[in-house]
């Protein structure tokens, strides 16, 4: 039984209208799942219903817009399935997918959301704080806000992300409360040689055997080092989220809740613990990447979106290169980050090599993305994880240079074998 | 019916049904992992990847996967792909909101309901059960 106040009360009661009572019930609905005692007041969305997938979402969007929505906390919107600021080549194929994608951002930011269109809202400033409570969405941004910055969410999905929004409201369970953070188990990696710690890649294949591991636990990982820069925790987060459903991960000296082992478990100890090692990287890459060699069609990164650091490192990489003339390379980013990779002076040379910069969207929703078939490269375990169900291709993971390197010679070019 | 079995489930959503069960091994997601344009299981690797959830029970101890998941149980309720009810051992908040929201939006009310290990194992064995709206379950050998 979840206690209310006497404000949402009123919500429930219908006293605020249709639509705050509608929201209420959904949201006690989770409460009511969850076993939450009462609701708590949070203070920022990340809105991912207004990323459409079908008729629901425009249906959705309509009522709330008929309605008369307005959202009471600062709501941010998700990354769409389709470019709103450049007209793609596959337009034509489907418009109904396109027109619809459109007018549901349309509605989302008529009704005042901050139109931010990004799967990476944590990239941008302003965002939550260590501490506070939010309605997270976007499988990867829940767990990235929830490990990496400190900010608690469950995972909200498709229109109880609204319904939270709409009422400022969360059920205070799971990972809002304390004891739902607690480690539960260990994965740990020092075992890997210590050049293998340091890798991207690297995490992101940790992330997909964290998914597989652990189920719906919190995962704490041992063994990266202090340094491991955000985009490696980035795809620790979006790679366990898609294997597995992780909302929440630790990583022993590097996320703020996991100064040490004490705070970390809460003085207890890891119910089991998994050694990863080479031979485990080697599997979880096979798993994810079809092929070795052999012609690439598509080179796509971004998934999540593109940080500012890895548009310089690109830069770096590709600059006064050449994309080969059988490849198609696009970076997906958020428009955001894209004005400041502009302003950077980078994007000039990343788009003089020949790569295609996508904002608001992602690679892996086919209108956008032109001869998007064959043989994709990727350096987002994410990416490879879901792309061959969704698109006709076949992957090839490997790190950001790997992906550099094939996209110039028209050829996979691939690391060999962690356990060499 | 001889052999019938009444176990009483958790009622996330209200609704009734009858008709065959599908178990699935191992999790999908209905975002991604399922494409609710025709009701098949599209994720790679998936032991009953290509198989249709359409017009079936759908048994799975937990849920997974994105946020877009209660969009794909809404959507595929909405035109018919889906399954016509969920069974889970796990209580799983997402599917539940996609099947509130169908309600909602298209007065088609699916039930999702979820049970003790005990009794979901006895119906993940089972061929075809009826579901009523107060969570009461009726499976059958």
């Amino acid at each position: 039984m979840t206690d209310l106040t006497q404000k949402e009360k009123d919500m429930l009661d219908g006293k605020e209208g249709p639509l705050l009572e509608f929201a209420m019930a959904l949201v006690l609905k989770a409460a009511s799942i969850w076993k939450a005692p009462r609701l708590i007041e949070a203070s920022f969305a990340h809105i991912d219903a207004c990323h459409y997938y079908g008729q629901a979402h425009l249906d959705f969007a309509r009522k709330l817009e008929r309605e008369g929505a307005s959202f009471p906390i600062p709501s941010w919107t998700n990354t769409v399935p389709v470019s709103l600021t450049v007209s793609d080549g596959r337009e034509a194929n489907n418009q109904e997918f396109v027109d619809g994608a459109k007018e549901v951002a349309e509605i989302y930011e008529r009704i005042g959301c901050r139109p931010v269109w990004t799967c990476a809202p944590y990239q941008l400033p302003d965002g939550p704080k260590l501490g506070d409570h939010i309605v997270g969405s976007e499988s990867n941004a829940v767990s990235y806000y929830n490990a990496v910055v400190g900010a608690r969410t469950q995972k909200y999905g498709d229109f109880l992300d609204v319904a939270c929004a709409l009422t400022g409201r969360v059920p205070f369970a799971g990972l809002h409360r304390d004891e739902g953070r607690i480690g539960q188990f260990e994965l740990d990696v020092t075992q890997l040689p210590e050049e293998l710690r340091y890798q991207e890649e690297i995490c992101h294949l940790i992330g997909i055997i964290m998914g597989r591991e652990v189920g719906s636990q919190v995962p704490v990982i041992r063994g990266l080092p202090v340094s491991t820069h955000k985009d490696s925790l980035k795809g620790i987060a979006a790679a366990g989220a898609a294997s597995g459903g992780v909302a929440m991960f630790h990583v022993l000296g590097v996320t703020p809740e996991a100064p040490d082992e004490q705070t970390t478990y809460a003085g207890g100890k890891p119910g089991r613990t998994y050694q990863i090692t080479t031979k485990d990287l080697d599997e979880a890459k096979a798993s994810i990447s079809q092929v070795k060699s052999g012609s690439v069609n598509m080179v796509a990164l971004g998934t999540p979106h593109f940080s500012y650091d890895e548009f310089q490192r690109l830069a770096a990489l590709i600059d006064g290169q050449k994309v080969h003339r059988d490849v198609t390379f696009y970076v997906s980013t958020s428009r955001f980050v894209a004005q400041m990779v502009e302003d950077s002076g980078a994007m000039e040379i990343i788009e003089r090599v020949g790569v295609t910069v996508l904002r608001d969207t992602c690679t892996y929703f086919s209108p956008a993305v032109k001869a998007c078939k064959g043989t994709v490269m990727t350096n987002s375990g994410k990416w490879a994880f879901y792309a061959p169900g969704m698109l006709p291709v076949q992957v090839a993971f490997g790190s950001l240079n790997d992906c550099v390197q094939s996209a110039l010679k028209g050829e996979v070019v691939m690391s060999p074998s962690f356990e060499g | 019916m001889m052999g019938d079995r009444i176990v009483k489930g958790e009622l996330l959503h209200p609704g009734s049904a009858s008709g065959e069960i599908l178990v699935l091994d191992t999790a999908v997601s209905f975002w991604g992992g399922f494409d609710p344009t025709n009701g098949m299981i599209i994720e790679a690797g998936h032991p009953q990847s290509g198989e249709k959830v359409t017009g079936k029970v759908l048994v799975m101890y937990r849920g997974k996967g994105s946020a877009g998941t209660p969009a794909g149980v809404a959507e595929s309720i909405r035109n018919g792909s889906g399954p016509i009810a969920l069974v889970l051992c796990e209580p799983e908040v997402n599917i539940a909101i996609g099947a509130a929201v169908a309600s909602e939006l298209y007065d088609i009310h699916m039930p999702v309901v979820s049970l003790n290990h005990d009794d979901y194992v006895t119906l993940a064995s089972a061929h075809s059960v009826v579901i009523s709206t107060d969570g009461t379950l009726t499976v059958r050998k």
